[in-house]
C-alpha cells in the first residue's frame, strides 16, 4: 500500500518509491521536487524565502531555497541516492496579489522561482520542468517511482509534469 | 532589534500584538456593523502564534477556498495587513451588503469590488485603532483580492513573518451569523521597534 506523505510549509520530506511526497496550497512559496531515478528514491521541499544569506534570522534551513535544497540533496544521498543522478522539477512561486509598485516583498515568487534554479545549476541538477509564476495557488504531489510531478489548482485541469 | 522576541507566546511583546489585535478587531466589527446597517456581533478574538507548518491546519486545511484582501501599509509603519474570510463567508458579507441573495459560481466583477471594498473598511478600521492607540500615522494602500486554496493565500503573510521568525500571528474574529474572518498584520522589523516604542516599551 503506498502512502503519501505530507510536506508543511518550511518543511521537506523524502520517500521511496511507489509512496509519495506532496504539499497543498503551494503559493508564493516554491515546492522543489529531487529525485533518484535508479533508486527510486525522492522529496520534497516547501521553501518560502529565496536567499538566507541575506536574513539575519536564518536558523531554519528548510525556510530558504539555498539551504533547503542543500538539506533535501543531503538526506537523499543519506538514504542511498547519488548526487550524479539526481533530477529536479519545480512548482509555485506566483504571485498572489497583483499589486501597482513591485516591492521586492511582492516578487518574492519570482525570487524564489530564480533562487531554486541558480541553486540547482550550482549543484549540476538538472531541471527536467516547472510550472511556476503566474497567480494562482498549486497544490503538488511527486512520485519518485515515476518522477510525475502531479499539479493541482482551483478551477483548472490537473496537469503531470 | 534583537530584544523583541515574537518566537513565544509567553512573550511581553506578543501581550501588546494580541492587545491591539483585540481593539482592532473591535473597531473593524463596528465597521461592519455601519456599513451592513444591522447589529454585528463578534467573538473575543482568538490571537494565535503559529508554526508555519501548522499554518495550513486553520480553518478546512490548505485546499479550503479562501477570499484574501490584502493591503500594503505605509506611514510611520510599514509592513501589510490581511483580511481573511471563507469563501462562502464573503459570498454571505457581499449579499448582505448589496442586498441580494448569495449566488453560486466565480464572484462576479461587482462583488469582488464590493469584496475589496469590504476589506478595504473593515482593514482600516482596524489600522485607526493602531494608529490611535501608538499615535503613529499609517496609510493603507488599494486593497488587492486572491480567491484561491488558504494554503496559497497565507504564504504572503507566512514569507513576510518568515524574514523575522519562525512564526506566523494570526487574528482570529468569528462575526455573527457564522461569518469566520482572520486578520493577519505583518508590520515590517523597523515597525515593530517603533510600535513598542510609541507605548513606552
Amino acid at each position: 500500500m503506498s502512502e503519501i506523505i505530507k510536506v508543511g510549509m518550511a518543511d521537506l520530506k523524502t520517500c521511496k518509491a511507489p509512496d509519495g511526497v506532496t504539499t497543498l496550497g503551494l503559493g508564493s512559496c516554491v515546492g522543489i521536487a529531487i529525485r533518484d531515478p535508479i533508486m527510486k528514491i525522492g522529496g520534497l521541499a516547501h521553501a518560502m524565502l529565496p536567499d538566507s544569506t541575506r536574513i539575519k534570522n536564518n536558523t531554519n534551513s528548510y525556510k530558504f531555497v539555498d539551504t533547503c535544497i542543500e538539506e533535501l540533496v543531503n538526506e537523499l544521498v543519506k538514504q542511498g541516492a547519488s548526487k550524479s543522478r539526481l533530477q529536479a522539477k519545480i512548482a509555485g512561486g506566483a504571485q498572489m496579489f497583483a499589486f501597482q509598485n513591485k516591492s521586492e516583498m511582492v516578487r518574492v515568487g519570482e525570487q524564489n522561482v530564480m533562487a531554486s534554479k541558480a541553486k540547482l545549476a550550482e549543484l549540476g541538477i538538472p531541471l527536467l520542468a516547472e510550472d511556476t509564476g503566474l497567480n494562482f495557488g498549486r497544490t503538488v504531489v511527486f512520485y519518485p517511482e515515476t518522477g510525475d510531478f502531479v499539479i493541482r489548482a482551483v478551477g483548472k485541469d490537473e496537469k503531470v509534469i | 532589534m534583537g530584544k523583541i522576541d515574537l518566537n513565544s507566546e509567553n512573550s511581553v511583546y506578543f501581550d501588546v500584538l494580541r492587545e491591539i489585535g483585540n481593539i482592532g478587531c473591535g473597531n473593524a466589527t463596528t465597521a461592519l456593523a455601519h456599513m451592513l446597517n444591522k447589529k454585528v456581533d463578534m467573538s473575543v478574538p482568538r490571537v494565535r502564534l503559529l508554526d508555519f507548518q501548522e499554518v495550513g491546519s486553520i480553518l478546512g486545511g490548505e485546499e479550503q477556498i479562501m477570499a484574501g484582501i490584502y493591503l500594503m501599509v505605509e506611514g510611520d509603519i510599514t509592513g501589510s495587513i490581511m483580511f481573511l474570510l471563507e469563501k462562502e463567508s464573503a459570498r454571505n458579507l457581499i449579499a448582505m451588503l448589496m442586498g441580494t441573495t448569495p449566488s453560486d459560481g466565480e464572484l462576479n466583477e461587482i462583488e469582488q469590488s464590493a469584496l475589496k471594498e469590504i476589506g478595504n473598511i473593515i482593514t482600516a478600521s482596524y489600522l485607526n485603532s493602531l494608529s490611535t492607540l501608538t499615535n503613529l500615522s499609517i496609510y493603507p494602500s488599494v486593497p488587492a483580492l486572491s480567491i484561491d486554496m488558504a494554503g496559497a493565500i497565507l504564504s504572503v503573510p507566512a514569507i513576510e513573518f518568515g524574514l523575522i521568525g519562525d512564526k506566523i500571528l494570526l487574528i482570529e474574529n468569528e462575526f455573527s451569523e457564522g461569518m469566520n474572518g482572520f486578520f493577519i498584520l505583518v508590520p515590517d522589523l523597523e515597525s515593530y521597534d517603533k510600535i513598542f516604542a510609541s507605548i513606552g516599551m
